[in-house]
């Protein structure tokens, strides 16, 4: 056999050998690649599944939050007017004033009342609704303002003075007994109640009664008294 | 016989390095594959077991459902006993 020949079939056989390996590492790697595949296929489809009924549980979800808000709203818009509605939500959440209520378009352009500054009238309602409330917006990382044993006393604090004064400016209750300053003269009757006033403790006989009693001219003043009564 | 010479140069010089350069393409092409399908299946089977929660849906569900239930009966008794804003 020639040189040229042998030379030949040693190249062609280099190159089935590339060939070979060469394409048995690419059908390893496929191979490779069909099984993550595989796992990938798996994990869909049990994402698939798995998230098939959430469109409805959600959508089930939001339409009950949705007739809660538009019961929550309505029930709020209904019960505080409008502007004290939108000036509730506006101290409870800032901004949210400006978006309005959903299913009253008008609340947009109400003017909120700063009910989370002075307002009195919702005051001591948002001070029972404890650090949530916008008075306590304020110091939010301070000591809350609802107290829970004391709360009506915490809530009288942010009323005026002039409220505050009431109850020291009323008249001391009387001093009583023997040695009291203002000394009250002795019943004649002690125990006995006298005829008490009024329509109740008195028994004046009916006219006919009266009538019969005492004749035709006091029953007449009876009449007249009591037409003078009525 | 020269011919034959010049064939077997053709084959080793062009023919052999152009197997090889076209088949190590094909082979690195699929080797870089390899990972980012693994990663691929591995982020599926994550997301598979992330979404085991959603069976808890229909539990919040039926709680949203109670909760809106209880805030339109306390609603109900609020129109009642409140009065109406002037």
């Amino acid at each position: 056999m020639p040189a040229a020949g042998v030379v030949m079939i040693a190249a062609v056989v280099l190159i089935v050998l590339a060939l070979v390996y060469y394409l048995v590492s690419t059908i390893l790697a496929l191979q490779k690649i069909t099984n993550a595949l595989d796992e990938a296929i798996a994990g869909v489809t049990g994402i698939i599944q798995k998230s098939e009924p959430v469109d409805e549980v959600v959508a089930s979800i939001n339409a009950n939050l949705d007739a809660g808000v538009d019961l929550l709203e309505g029930l709020l818009v209904k019960k505080a007017g409008l502007s004290d509605a939108v000036g509730l939500v506006e101290g409870l959440y800032p901004g949210a004033a400006a978006e309005g209520f959903r299913n009253v378009p008008e609340s947009k352009d109400a003017k909120a009342p700063r009910i989370s500054e002075v307002y009195t009238k919702g005051t001591l309602t948002l001070a029972r609704l404890g650090r949530e409330a916008p008075i306590a917006a304020a110091s939010p990382n301070g000591p809350a303002l609802r107290n829970p044993a004391y709360g009506s006393l915490a809530a009288r604090g942010l009323y005026p003075d002039a409220r505050q004064t009431r109850p020291q400016s009323m008249p001391r209750s009387p001093i009583i007994g023997t040695d009291s300053p203002v000394q009250y003269e002795p019943s004649e009757s002690p125990g006995t109640r006298k005829r008490m006033p009024g329509k109740a403790a008195v028994l004046e006989p009916t006219p006919q009664q009266a009538e019969a009693q005492e004749g035709p001219v006091k029953s007449g003043l009876a009449f007249l008294r009591r037409l003078k009564g009525d | 016989m020269t011919l034959e010479w010049i064939g077997d140069a053709i084959l080793i010089l062009v023919v052999l390095p152009v197997v090889v350069y076209l088949l190590r393409g094909v082979l690195n092409a699929a080797n870089s594959v390899v990972p980012s399908v693994q990663e691929i299946a591995t982020a599926a089977t994550a997301g598979s077991k992330d979404l085991d929660a959603t069976a808890l849906l229909l539990t919040t569900q039926d709680q949203v459902q109670k909760t809106i239930e209880t805030a339109a009966d306390y609603g109900g008794s609020l129109d009642v006993i409140l009065d109406d804003a002037r």
